[in-house]
């Protein structure tokens, strides 16, 4: 043996077998699940919108770092496939084919890319892109085609508005509670998905089996969906009991409107969170008020995206201000 | 559930292949290589000649200040050389080297010492015998256990804590060391107990190592002041703030050390040096060292010779492997890669690890995605990624200020970035870089 051959390096000289690639792909294994109950209930549509903007959203990454930053070309980290998959399922599954491109081209030249690439961007991509496409398009944004039945039919499908949808509306023109529910789809529906809504938010039982996935191969840890979803809870369940003909009860906000994907794979996005434990609950108990927020009083029926957004702008702030403790930090050294 | 520290903490594969080995004794080398710098502090002073016969044990290099310690002569022989080479830091350093005295009987006495358990020194004594038998700590810090033990008056000290963790991944060298010479480590803490005047003294180890749990519950039935407590398998445990943490739920100050919570930790083979100093009247001129590696033949437990070529040592467990690409002084995440094999096992050498090709090289360092995975597993509560960031820019005033000092180097951070940045190469880098910074400031 001779010593050319004999490597140094510094400790440590052993590593974990996790990797970013792994981490991005149990996410996408997650989405499985959703995906599946999305083509069940949109059919074949589902699959055309999530290809479309998984395709375009891999491409403009690739054409960017070719030819506009002329670096290394990082397709295969599967951080543009995730991207694509969590724009689709945040887009109805009529959208013209044309507005999801510009939806990638924002969500990863825009959002990703022009602040240097993954794990440089402050604000989740695939939700810019969406929310770009929602204050662009809000009428193509909000048809929802309605479940099942026209799973088959890809044009000329029958559009309807999500439950979240029907609530905001009925309580403009004055409705009661009671009088709203009876147009709402039973929780049964709800639960398993077979409401309108976009490709992947509908099912909450999908999500959530993607959700304990994601806890049991410790992507993401409990902090952010538990806080976020018991802080609109709580919210929306304290003004359901003081006046349960006025706001919906907080079942129906958190089975609907996207708030466990949001929980689940939109705001635990790694490069948008906290770094810390305890600023993760900051940041989520954030998005938990501001989503109750714009659901109760604001003019939209849904606001996970733009509390998820708001909420990664503090993200730098909530890091320096929520750090760890120090080993040892509360006592003063006899020594020094 | 065991007891465990809070903050971070890892958990790699364990791999302790050569767990049931029991520790054979190395064939006395030809020529011995003794560096002069073998613990932490001011190197010792050379007092022979080249040309002077040695005996055993017989003192070739006094201690050099305060914080230092006296190195003896692991082998009868003849001096031949006093020169710079070197050594496992990878720089040259000045070494002893002694040809073995090949009809010298006393190098090849391997006759084991009978238990003895009355002791008759007196605490001043046994801290006089450790001093001048340049007793350091085994664990890997070899800091000279004379300054640990020397307590000013007046400090508030009630427990001692004897570290049988051996958190490293791969080494086995204290496990065996503690179930091969158990009623001497039990014999060894009492002389510590003795010398400090404390009654109280807790042996951690972790759940990895039942067969050692259970036979020192069992040394330990009759003993009210001596305790096993029995730990999580949990890295890095064996650092002295986390142990203290887990055996006593003390935390050890920013900066500060141990006895500032009234705790002196030492480990099993410092006990056992100790031991064998006071009770046998023989200096530290040898140690257990692991051998270890997924492919070697006979991986197993040696005792070894201070000086002692390491290439002796792996020449005894069938040669290296075909594809090593890289040796390891120490274990996997704390050791130093190690270039060629010619250097010598000194006082702080507890195991050699020989890696093959498919787990020597690093992962390609990709950009960091604010997972807060290094945060998570910092068992000091530090901010790995923020103070990589600040050293690559070079503010290092900053990275001061984010405690980048109070680092151990365990390595967590890095160990589990699924970025492969080079975490704690940056941190090290900024540490030195701070103390240069104070030095000019000062």
């Amino acid at each position: 043996m001779s010593s050319q051959s004999i490597i140094i390096s510094a400790s440590p000289h052993i590593h974990s077998d996790r990797t970013s690639k792994k981490l991005m792909y149990d996410v996408i294994i997650a989405l499985v699940p959703a995906f599946l109950v999305s083509l069940y209930v949109f059919g074949i549509s589902a699959f055309f919108v999530t290809a479309i903007a998984v395709i375009s959203c891999i491409i403009f990454e690739y054409l960017i770092q070719t030819f506009l930053l002329k670096t290394t070309v990082t397709i295969g980290d599967g951080s543009a496939l995730l991207t694509g998959i969590l724009l689709a399922f945040n887009l109805p599954s009529n959208l013209p084919i044309w507005m999801i491109i510009v939806g990638s081209l924002v969500a990863i030249g825009v959002a990703k890319m022009s602040f240097g690439g993954l794990g440089f961007n402050i604000f989740n991509p695939a939700l810019v892109g969406r929310v770009f496409l929602l204050i662009s398009f809000p009428v193509q944004m909000t048809m929802w085609p309605n479940p099942v039945e026209n799973s088959i039919k890809i044009a000329d499908a029958v559009t309807g508005a999500t439950p979240l949808g029907i609530i905001k509306e009925g309580l403009m023109f004055g409705e009661t509670m009671t009088e709203i529910t009876s147009k709402l789809p039973s929780y049964f529906d709800m639960f398993f998905g077979l409401i309108g809504g976009s490709v992947g938010e509908m099912s909450a039982f999908a999500l959530l089996l993607g959700g304990i996935y994601l806890l049991v191969r410790r992507v993401i840890s409990w902090h952010i969906p538990i806080s976020m979803l018991g802080s609109i809870a709580l919210i929306t369940g304290i003004f359901w009991l003081v006046s349960p003909e006025q706001y919906a009860n907080p079942l129906i906000h958190i089975l609907t409107g996207g708030a466990l994907l949001g929980a689940f794979f939109m705001a635990t996005d790694l490069v948008t969170s906290p770094m810390t434990k305890k600023g993760m609950i900051v940041f989520a108990i954030g998005i938990g008020i501001i989503t109750a927020v714009i659901r109760l009083f604001g003019a939209y029926p849904e606001g996970v995206s733009f509390a998820i957004l708001i909420m990664n702008a503090f993200v730098p702030l909530i890091n320096s201000n929520f750090k760890p403790k120090r080993f040892g930090a509360k006592i003063k050294s006899k020594i020094l | 559930m065991f007891k465990t520290f809070q903050i971070g903490g890892i958990h790699p594969p364990e791999n302790k292949i050569t767990s049931t080995s029991s520790i054979k004794r190395l064939t006395v080398p030809k020529t011995v290589y003794v560096p002069i710098a073998q613990h932490i502090g001011i190197p010792s002073e050379i007092i022979v000649a080249v040309k002077d016969k040695v005996t055993i044990g017989q003192v070739i290099a006094k201690s050099g200040g305060y914080v230092s310690s006296n190195i003896h002569s692991p082998v009868a022989g003849v001096v031949t050389k006093l020169d710079k080479f070197i050594d496992t830091s990878g720089y040259k350093k000045q070494c002893i080297v002694i040809r073995t005295d090949e009809k010298d009987p006393s190098n090849f006495n391997e006759q084991e010492y009978l238990l003895k358990t009355s002791i008759e020194l007196s605490p001043k004594e046994i801290l006089q015998r450790i001093t001048d038998f340049g007793i350091v700590g085994l664990g890997g810090a070899t800091f000279p256990s004379h300054v640990k033990l020397n307590v000013r008056e007046g400090t508030t000290l009630d427990c001692l804590l004897i570290n049988g963790v051996e958190c490293e991944p791969y080494l086995t060298a204290d496990h065996r060391l503690m179930l091969e010479k158990s009623e001497e480590i039990i014999v060894g803490i009492k002389i510590v107990m003795r010398a400090l005047n404390i009654s109280k003294a807790i042996i951690g180890i972790e759940n990895n190592k039942k067969d050692a749990i259970d036979l020192f519950k069992n040394l330990t039935k009759n003993e009210s002041t001596i305790q096993v407590g029995t730990l999580q398998v949990k890295y890095p445990q064996g650092g002295e703030k986390q142990l203290v943490k887990a055996l006593l739920n003390r935390d050890v100050p920013i900066n500060g050390l141990p006895l500032d919570v009234g705790v002196i930790v030492h480990n099993v083979g410092t006990i056992f040096a100790i031991y064998e100093a006071i009770q046998h009247n023989k200096p530290l001129t040898e140690r257990v060292v692991t051998v270890t590696g997924k492919n070697l033949k006979n991986a197993s437990n040696f005792w070894v010779k201070i000086g002692t070529p390491i290439n002796n040592l792996i020449d005894a467990v069938g040669g290296l492997p075909e594809g090593t690409r890289k040796i390891v002084n120490g274990g996997p995440m704390m050791g130093k890669a190690i270039k060629n094999t010619d250097v010598p096992v000194t006082k702080g050498t507890s195991g050699i690890l020989v890696i093959s090709e498919n787990e020597a090289s690093r992962g390609k360092s990709e950009n960091c995605i604010r997972c807060g995975e290094c945060v998570f597993v910092c068992p000091m509560g530090l901010e790995p990624y923020l103070l990589m960031n600040l050293v690559e820019k070079n503010f290092i005033d900053r990275a001061s200020s984010e405690d980048i000092n109070t680092c151990i180097e365990c390595g967590s951070c890095s160990y589990v970035c699924p970025s492969h940045r080079p975490l704690l190469d940056f941190i090290r880098f900024g540490k030195n870089s701070e103390k240069k910074l104070q030095t000019v400031k000062n």
